[in-house]
């Protein structure tokens, strides 16, 4: 029997983002909010360790309450339970902050269950940060073994076998459990939900955790704005217009004439 | 000046069979910058099992010292073998900062040394720059899958630390080979260890296709068409002596295999010459490759995004004139 948790994060769907061109700002009115598509990869990673294994799986957000919908759309999708850690002041919290207080969140979701979590997945990275930097860090505040990038897994007894994505290929990596996995794009689809798994998601009950909650013992310096090292110092949209030469409205056969003589006389053949 | 004492600017050298990753020898390039803005040492930090290789990789690209760490443990990358030795040095020897390859086994360690000494870590990096007064380093990295950028600093911590994309920065040769090598013995205990390498597979595609040293990159997108419509970009490439990349939107097709793909999601690569055919220019794909000296695209659209990237550009049918280009510049180029 495998107790299982995923950490997932509710994000905006960057692909649907616009830069507002007069003002160089995000225009974030209108992107729909979505389960991070590595979360999902790893939800359903989870959810067929258990379906194999026997167990459970728990979900996990760190947000607003807006969130909780998100953890609605793992619960429709294989998630027994769900928990929202939230409290004002665990806004702005930079990846330290954040993995920090997600790891006391495992143990106040531990000691509410009285179980101790066999396996902890997370998506690679989310697709707004980009960071790929809460999964290790959760891992090393906790002391748990950690293998990124994971594509694959089988478990045999409390040893489990993860294939991990490399630069040249792929290995296989050895960890003992306890252990935390940040799952990438993996080689299956993650599950849709039916009607009947979207409604019971809907009534479920969701679990708030607070800075307040007897059960989440945190360090009031290591949170939010505050406890995070990194700070955003200003932002800025890539600027794009270089004014090049572009040749229109000629015959393909003259236009690659004039491109080739431009380049040579650029030297850049 | 800095509020710390913390000096020097660490670049951390990752090795591959006893050789140096070309990354870790680019990050010697903004290093020196950084180094000599804050008037301080560029040091490479080498782990490995028998770093001479390595280490002689290090001195043509110009460090001031080189600290070598060897041993068994250190062969195959493992994140508890890494940190544990990382961890040691920085509490010996106090750096100011240090620049990690952002390769999946540099962004693995890199969290996990910065949890550790429990200072700030900004992942992906796309440019740096040293403010003197604070001695931080402005770390500008690209978020919202590169709709926005960030200036990231770490104020009032030390080490700072980034991880920097392969292909960013270029290797620059610099005749000094006069490094000062120190080797520092650092033993993990076996219990400390506590993942096993398996099995590592190499996968031909991936070893293949090295976009990142590539001098001239022809990559094409949705508006190739087809599996077919890469063969002409294979075409041009060849005759250009270059390698072939490719936008998400073609690899998603299945006309080509990841290890082309240039852009957030893929690699980031800054050629003499880059030539994008049948690419719109999405956000996503100018984060992988607007580092180019020359960017040339050749699109149907004339509104095409990519078209505000380029130096040059033909607004056409891709079809008519790539054959053309390839069968020209062979020409140019043998006269």
């Amino acid at each position: 029997m495998m107790n299982i948790l995923v950490c997932v994060k509710q994000v905006p769907d960057t692909t649907e983002i616009k830069i507002d061109p007069v003002k160089h700002t995000l225009i974030r009115e209108g992107v729909p909010s979505i389960v991070n598509p590595f979360d999902a990869c790893a939800l359903e990673m989870a959810v067929r360790l258990k379906e194999k294994e026997g167990g459970k799986v728990t979900v996990a957000t760190m947000g607003p309450a807006q969130a909780k919908n998100a953890l609605k759309e793992c619960l429709s999708v294989g998630a027994d339970q769900a928990f929202l850690v939230t409290d004002r002041a665990f806004g702005g919290s930079d990846t330290l902050a954040t993995s920090y207080i997600l790891s006391r969140a495992v143990k106040a979701i531990e000691a509410k269950t009285g179980e101790t979590f066999d396996v902890i997945f997370c998506g690679k990275q989310a697709i707004d940060g980009d960071t790929a930097q809460v999964g290790p860090e959760m891992a090393e505040h906790m002391d748990l073994p950690h293998v990124t990038l994971a594509t694959g897994l089988e478990l045999e007894g409390r040893k489990m076998r993860v294939v991990r994505d490399t630069d040249e290929g792929h290995d296989i990596v050895e960890v003992e459990l306890p252990a935390l996995v940040t799952v990438t794009k993996t080689p299956f689809d993650p599950r849709y939900p039916s009607i009947k798994s979207k409604m019971a998601a809907n009534r479920a009950v969701i679990t708030e955790i607070t800075n307040s909650d007897p059960d989440m013992v945190c360090d009031p310096e290591c949170l939010g704005l505050h406890g995070s090292p990194t700070k955003v110092k200003k932002t800025f949209t890539p600027n794009q217009s270089k004014d090049g030469v572009i040749i229109t409205g000629e015959a393909g056969a003259d236009a690659a004439m004039k491109l080739a003589a431009m380049l040579n006389d650029a030297k850049i053949i | 000046m800095s509020k710390f004492t913390n000096k020097n600017i660490w670049v951390f050298i990752e090795t591959d069979g006893g050789k140096a990753k070309s990354v870790g020898l680019e990050l010697l390039n903004p290093g020196r910058m950084l180094a000599d803005k804050a008037k301080e040492e560029l040091v490479a930090v080498v782990l490995g099992k028998d770093n001479t290789e390595a280490v002689g990789q290090v001195q043509q690209y110009g460090a001031d010292r080189i600290i070598s760490v060897e041993g068994e443990e250190y062969e195959k990358y493992s994140f508890d073998a890494y940190t544990y030795a990382m961890a040691e040095l920085v509490e010996k020897y106090q750096p100011s900062a240090i620049l990690i390859g952002a390769t999946n086994n540099g962004r693995d360690f890199g969290p996990r040394l910065s949890c550790r000494l429990k200072t700030g870590l900004t992942a992906d990096c796309t440019s740096l720059d040293y403010e003197e007064l604070s001695g931080n380093i402005a770390w500008t990295r690209p978020a919202f899958g590169g709709n926005l950028m960030a200036v990231i600093m770490c104020p009032d911590t030390r080490p700072q630390i980034g991880t920097v994309r392969p292909g960013v920065f270029k290797k620059t040769l610099v005749e000094k080979e006069d490094a000062q090598v120190v080797k520092e013995e650092i033993k993990v205990p076996a219990d400390r260890i506590r993942t096993r390498l398996i099995e590592s597979v190499r996968e031909a595609a991936a070893g293949a296709v090295n976009l990142e040293d590539a001098e001239v990159i022809v990559a094409g997108g949705r508006g190739m068409g087809g599996a077919e419509g890469f063969r002409l970009l294979e075409d041009l490439a060849q005759a250009l002596g270059g390698a072939v990349g490719a936008s998400r939107a073609a690899v998603d097709a299945g006309w080509i295999g990841h290890a082309h793909q240039v852009g957030q999601t893929g690699k980031t690569v800054g050629p003499k010459l880059y030539i994008a055919c049948g690419i719109s220019g999405a956000i996503q794909h100018l984060a992988g490759m607007s580092g180019s000296d020359c960017i040339v695209a050749v699109n149907k659209d004339p509104e095409a995004p990519i078209f505000k990237a380029a130096d040059y550009g033909i607004a056409g049918n891709l079809f008519e004139v790539l054959p053309v280009l390839a069968k020209e510049i062979r020409r140019l180029k043998e006269s």
